[in-house]
């Protein structure tokens, strides 16, 4: 596999801007935001046609920091603002960064409605089970019995399983993986961005300075361990026995269909055959 | 995906309006809807992006717009609410489209964050409101001018608001068109206020020839894009302002920001920034504001009134002066900014102030800031709030009783 150098990755980055970040050290989000360059360096798409849109959260920081169009939205919001986007100008790539309760809490209604929909749009959720920004509250995808500041107690809430919710909704490609497997999320969004259709990436990852504390999962390191440790291929999965793989984070491209109408293109077509109709 | 002028000015077959044809077969007055009205006026303004969520009784801006848009070329998506509606709209206009949405209360409610947004990212686009009685769900099918403040100080935070108030079906095409020219010039949200009684009325009107309105287009960038700056302080107003996918890659945030558009915590960029939102409005007041006065000149008792009741005081008016009597009316087409100069000019000879409006009391504090010498028993008050209109005779009584 081609690498793409340190120095290719500097010329995607708004370095003389926006650094240093304002993330904690030992948290994802840098490794997620270096898979998505990876991606679209190793994809040539250039940079003027790459549209990042995010929500708000530490994960949402992301579209700052790349220099590519960028849009910070609203609190959940970014899918909306993104089909605004990709509804007027199909030929960007829209790629919307998100985290778990910006995608499903508040924004839980635009993601749905963005995979039923199946327009174009890649989804990167960075699931680090936690509200990070906001400092440590319980989020749709907390785990049951783990402790967030609003849940002192331990957590009652059941959880959402982010992929299977997107393909429930109708998003046609939906994968997952972990901010340890940083080249497979590389991949993954490379894969996402080229279907065409709404593809949802899952990226499991840590926030070790609040999540990871609160709940005793060890410093950065462990907690990316643990990554490694607790989670399996698809294909693994197929081939191990259920007691094997029960409780571990499953990797792998859970969905794909390439034969479902894309939604801009079915726009597209609906002018197409209005221009037509006129004419004759 | 600029739609096409020229189509427009053609009679339309698919029109739903009655066209009223001179022998010459040209078409001079139409039968036209208020809400229609909003929609074929958009399209004339250049309306290239609509989304919006369907509600009463703003729903027909949309049937008329999902018809008609997409046969020009132009796009049209209904969205799964109002917040995704006004996002949607956002991310379109920074994209380069002229974009548009349309509600009613609750929607417009549910519209306030991304409006705020709008303004702090200086992204230029319409929201309609085509208002009904509340709160919450109120009288879905009944006017009321309730949300004359929430138009001004709906959105959280602090920031001028661009609020146009026509009175006529014809008004309405004309203020449209001049919502969508201020958004683009001055880089906003403009909020355009419609009486139910309005976007629901059917009037004649002489088709506005479209090449006595100067459409407004933001200008394009011609610097480099290393020197583009999206918020260029230097510039009065129409700086020129790129759109995404066209070479220049700047970044908008919600968050406080400086001239580029990134996030600041500095006390003179968030200075700067703030200070620009406002200035803008301020310092180009004369441009943004109409207001029509009407008898006027010798008036002893003046109505102040917006829209469908402004209607309502003229007719009182003109009975109460054929009496012989000394009666005007101040009519605001652009009702925030206030037009504080113009009213404190035009009240101060006057010795009664009579302020009909279908809410509680909201606008009647504007004239109460702006009549301080006069006494609390100078400025009467006509309010309803039961999803009926203020009738003509209610104002002729009010005006009789002042005399
Ligand atoms: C409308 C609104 N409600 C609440 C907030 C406060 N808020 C900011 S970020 C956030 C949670 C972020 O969590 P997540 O999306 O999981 O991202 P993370 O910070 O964990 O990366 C919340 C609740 C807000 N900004 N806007
Ligand atoms: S709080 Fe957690 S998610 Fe946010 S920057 Fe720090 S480690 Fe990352």
């Amino acid at each position: 596999m081609a690498s793409i150098s340190q120095k290719t990755i500097h010329q995607y980055l708004r370095h003389n801007k926006k650094f240093p970040h304002v993330w904690c050290s030992g948290c994802s989000n840098g490794i997620v935001l270096g898979s998505i360059i990876r991606a679209v360096a190793e994809l040539e798409i250039p940079k003027d046609d790459i549209m990042m849109v995010s929500g708000i959260g530490c994960s949402s920081r992301i579209s700052v920091y790349a220099d590519f169009n960028s849009l910070h939205t609203l609190h959940g919001r970014p899918i909306a603002f993104a089909t605004g986007i990709k509804m007027y100008k199909p030929r960007m790539k829209v790629i919307v960064v998100t985290g778990d309760g910006d995608a499903t809490a508040i924004g839980g209604n635009h993601f749905i409605h963005a995979a039923r929909r199946n327009i174009d749009l890649t989804v990167i959720v960075i699931n680090n089970h936690i509200y990070g920004m906001t400092g440590g509250q319980f989020s749709p995808t907390t785990p049951t019995n783990d402790f967030a500041s609003t849940c002192p107690h331990g957590n009652i809430d059941p959880v959402f399983d982010v992929c299977q919710l997107a393909i429930g909704a109708g998003a046609t490609h939906v994968a997952r993986s972990t901010a340890f497997h940083s080249l497979e999320v590389q991949n993954m969004t490379k894969e996402a961005i080229e279907h065409p259709g709404c593809s949802v990436v899952e990226v499991i990852s840590a926030c070790p300075v609040i999540y990871g504390r609160m709940n005793k999962k060890g410093n950065a390191s462990k907690m990316m361990e643990n990554m490694r440790d607790n989670s399996i291929s698809l294909k693994a999965v197929e081939k191990l026995p259920e007691e094997k793989t029960k409780g571990k984070i499953v990797r792998g491209v859970l969905k794909k269909d390439t034969n479902i109408p894309e939604y801009t293109d079915s726009y597209a077509k609906l002018v197409e055959r209005l221009k037509r109709g006129n004419d004759e | 995906m600029s739609a096409k002028k020229k189509q427009e000015n053609q009679p339309d077959k698919t029109n739903s309006s009655v066209l009223v044809k001179e022998p010459s077969e040209k078409p001079k007055t139409v039968l036209m809807q208020g809400n229609e009205a909003v929609a074929l006026a958009a399209m004339e303004a250049g309306l290239d992006f609509y989304a919006g969520y369907p509600i009463t009784p703003s729903t027909e801006v949309a049937e008329v717009l999902a018809d008609k848009l997409p046969q020009r070329g132009g796009t049209i998506i209904q969205m799964e609410d109002e917040i995704a509606s006004i996002c949607a709209v956002v991310g379109a206009s920074l994209a380069g489209a002229k974009a548009m949405t349309a509600t009613s209360g609750p929607g417009f409610s549910l519209m306030q964050e991304g409006i705020g947004y709008a303004k702090i990212a200086e992204t230029p686009c319409v929201v309609v409101n085509v208002q009904r009685g509340g709160p919450s769900t109120g009288l879905p099918t009944k006017p009321s001018q309730g949300d004359m403040m929430q138009s001004r100080w709906g959105s959280h935070g602090d920031s001028p608001a661009i609020v146009l108030y026509p009175d006529s079906v014809k008004e309405i095409y004309e203020l449209t068109i001049r919502a969508f020219n201020l958004s683009e010039k001055y880089r906003t949200c403009v909020v355009l206020l419609l009486d139910e009684v309005i976007g629901h009325m059917r009037e004649a009107v002489s088709v506005p020839d479209i090449s006595k309105y100067r459409v407004v287009n933001r200008l394009k960038p011609t610097v480099p894009p290393e020197w583009y700056k999206h918020y260029d302080e230097d510039q009065k107003y129409l700086s020129p302002v790129a759109s995404y996918g066209e070479g220049y890659r700047f970044h908008v945030t919600g968050l406080s920001h400086d001239k580029y558009g990134f996030p600041t915590n500095k006390a003179s960029e968030i200075a700067t920034m703030t200070r620009r939102l406002k200035k803008k409005i301020t310092q180009n007041i004369r441009d943004i504001i109409q207001i029509e006065s009407f008898m006027m000149e010798d008036a002893k008792v003046a109505v102040f009134a917006a829209g469908i009741v402004a209607r309502s005081a003229k007719s009182a008016i003109n009975a109460v002066r054929k009496e012989g009597f000394k009666v005007g009316l101040l009519r605001p087409l652009t009702i925030w900014p206030f037009p504080d100069v113009a009213v404190q000019r035009m009240l101060k000879n006057v010795e009664t102030v009579i302020v009909p409006e279908m809410n509680q009391g909201q606008i009647i504090h504007e004239i109460e800031r702006l009549t301080k010498e006069k006494n609390d028993s100078d400025i009467k008050r006509i309010q309803r709030t039961d999803g009926e209109l203020i009738t003509p005779s209610e104002i002729y009584k009010k005006i009789k009783e002042v005399l």
